[in-house]
């Protein structure tokens, strides 16, 4: 999308001399440059050819029919597709649910570890854990050891307190699969809250403590101002991996209904068994349009903080 | 501790304390998970399918997972997979980056901060736009099933990661240090191997284990691109969910085998990580 930006970046200057001083800045960026845009520019570029043919895998039709221009068609079929319509909304849900419920743990967990007690760092160890486990092993856990109705744990507890059972997985897929991905992602907005507090000058509490400020006073009008560009780092990079949450919904549902995400719906109508490479590149295409749009939003965001650092 | 001062002495102490308590309690219920599976991987089959302890507690499900029966993805397999293609991938990341980096930070280049953003937008890039066209190419060309195509894909995943990070620990090499060097004529491979690196090295440490963590994590495209032979560490845990017999010891077993490296590594480096996942925008 800003490639652009990047090839303009290249072109100027003095075009044509390899030993100008121009070209020697630059060139210890080009292997990684180049690199960057063959292995996702090209690959989008493709896409939007395939998204305007009907390509399917030869090798698993029994007909092969030639591959064949239709324009539009795909597009046209995606617009008038009730899953994908779901499938959107599902990832939306899944997303901002996923990212503002670990933003809020994770701050409450930094204010806590934020705190002076005995074994604050072997408690910041031990609840980093999940977030550095793979995620499938993460959905693993939870689908065979916590929500199962044969082994799991919560179900045993529910029983022990005289509830009936729930069919946590099946019942509320999305639900679910929020748990894991804010159970893995709660740890990393931690840390990152808690590198906000850290980082907050303790002249001006102090100050504000002489005054005689209260400390939900202070941690409304002085934190929290000055934790925001923390929240919303957490906020831009929790979404960047969750929107794509592939591996949780693979594990344990399957893609049961309620729980198909835009990322897992495109993988079922392609590699996934549909093998509609022309069908499902439309549907990315449209993916990649909607990432475009927040992705512009999200690198605002980014680049502000940027530009804050530059100037400190 | 300057927070909430204007308190009484016995009081603080009271405060200190339940601060302590209520931090152990959630931390320990949030990775209760974790124990429990801990806990699981040492147990016999039996007595983790019916959560009871009659057999005791042993490292007999670790040897279970870890000896291979014949046509089934075994540990030493995937965890080679997994080592080569995590390895090779971060080390041709750090030779890409390394450079970029130092066209990015000691020597900007006309519009250094478009591709910097070049770099970081293709993060936002969704994999699914891009998996068909190297799926089928990688069919055509033979990549299906190698450890090659991995390793490109993986760099691809962390080099804008890698840049970013990089870039911000190179911003702290003194510019007195490199001027210098400069004046002396030292070559750019040089300067960075005998000025910057020295400096920027536990930084570039961390860059490198976060590439690591992410790679060895990775379960999408190993699971498209890479199946039977040449499946990594994600997928061989994966392969312990056994629809006959009971499997829970060993799945947790294996869960731990596959988790442990890099958990260790994150625990250890875990200071240096955070400014590697806020892309170096925070300090």
């Amino acid at each position: 999308m800003t490639a652009a930006a990047a090839d303009v970046a290249l072109k100027k200057g003095q075009v044509g001399d390899p030993f100008s001083s121009a070209w020697r800045r630059r060139l210890p960026l080009l292997p990684a440059l180049l690199y960057m845009v063959a292995i996702t520019q090209l690959p989008f570029l493709v896409s939007i050819y395939y998204s305007l043919t009907n390509l399917k895998d030869r090798t698993q039709t029994l007909i092969p029919e030639p591959t064949k221009f239709v324009g539009i068609d795909n597009y046209r079929e995606l617009y008038s597709d009730p899953f994908f319509r779901q499938a959107i909304w599902t990832s939306v849900k899944m997303t901002v649910l996923a990212v503002l419920l670990s933003l809020v743990i994770g701050t409450l967990f930094a204010i806590l570890l934020d705190r002076k007690f005995l074994g604050q760092g072997l408690i910041r160890t031990l609840l980093i854990t999940p977030f550095l486990l793979m995620p499938v092993v993460a959905a693993l856990i939870w689908k065979q050891q916590m929500f199962s109705s044969l082994f799991g744990v919560l179900n045993k507890v529910l029983g022990f307190l005289g509830f009936n059972s729930v069919q946590f997985i099946s019942d509320h897929p999305l639900g679910s699969i929020v748990t894991v991905l804010v159970w893995q992602w709660t740890p990393f907005m931690m840390l990152i809250v808690l590198a906000g507090l850290q980082s907050q000058p303790s002249d001006i509490i102090e100050a504000a403590n002489v005054d005689g400020a209260t400390s939900f006073g202070i941690f409304r009008q002085l934190t929290l101002p000055h934790l925001r560009r923390y929240l919303e780092l957490g906020a831009l990079l929790g979404s960047i991996y969750i929107v794509q949450a592939f591996d949780a919904i693979d594990v344990m549902t399957g893609g049961g209904p309620g729980s198909t995400n835009v990322p897992y719906y495109v993988y079922q109508q392609s590699i996934g068994g549909g093998f509609r490479y022309g069908a499902a590149s439309a549907y990315a295409i449209v993916v990649v349009i909607f990432a475009i749009v927040i992705a512009t939003f999200a690198l605002r965001v980014l680049s502000s903080l940027f530009k804050d650092e530059e100037r400190a | 501790m300057m927070r909430g001062t204007r308190l009484g002495v016995g009081e603080r102490r009271a405060a200190v304390v339940g601060v302590g308590v209520l931090a152990w309690v959630v931390g320990l219920l949030w990775i209760f998970p974790v124990g429990w599976t801990l806990f699981t991987s040492f147990k016999t089959e039996q007595d983790a399918a019916a959560q009871t302890l009659h057999h005791g507690l042993g490292f007999g499900r670790y040897s279970d997972v870890s000896h291979s029966t014949t046509g089934v993805l075994s540990l030493q397999t995937a965890f080679m997979n997994s080592l080569v293609v995590v390895v090779v991938s971060t080390l041709i990341v750090l030779l890409l980056a390394l450079p970029a980096a130092y066209a990015l930070a000691i020597h900007p280049i006309h519009k250094w901060r478009d591709v910097l953003f070049f770099f970081i937008s293709t993060k936002f890039l969704p994999i699914v736009a891009s998996i068909f066209p190297i799926y089928v190419y990688a069919q055509k060309w033979n990549l299906i099933g190698t450890r090659e195509v991995l390793i490109f894909l993986y760099i691809g995943i962390n080099l804008p990661l890698a840049i970013w990070m990089i870039r911000s620990f190179f911003m702290e090499v003194p510019r007195e240090l490199i001027e210098a060097a400069e004046i002396d004529g030292t070559s750019i491979f040089n300067q960075l191997r005998q000025v910057i690196m020295p400096i920027a090295a536990p930084g570039i440490a961390a860059t490198a284990l976060l590439c690591l963590i992410f790679a060895w994590n990775e379960y999408f495209y190993a699971l498209q691109l890479n199946f039977a032979n040449g499946s990594t560490m994600p997928q061989w845990v994966v392969a312990n969910v056994s629809t006959r017999g009971n499997f829970l010891a060993k799945l947790s077993a294996a869960s731990i085998i596959a988790c442990l490296p890099v958990v260790i590594a994150g625990w250890a480096a875990q200071k240096r990580m955070i400014r590697g996942l806020s892309m170096g925008a925070l300090k």
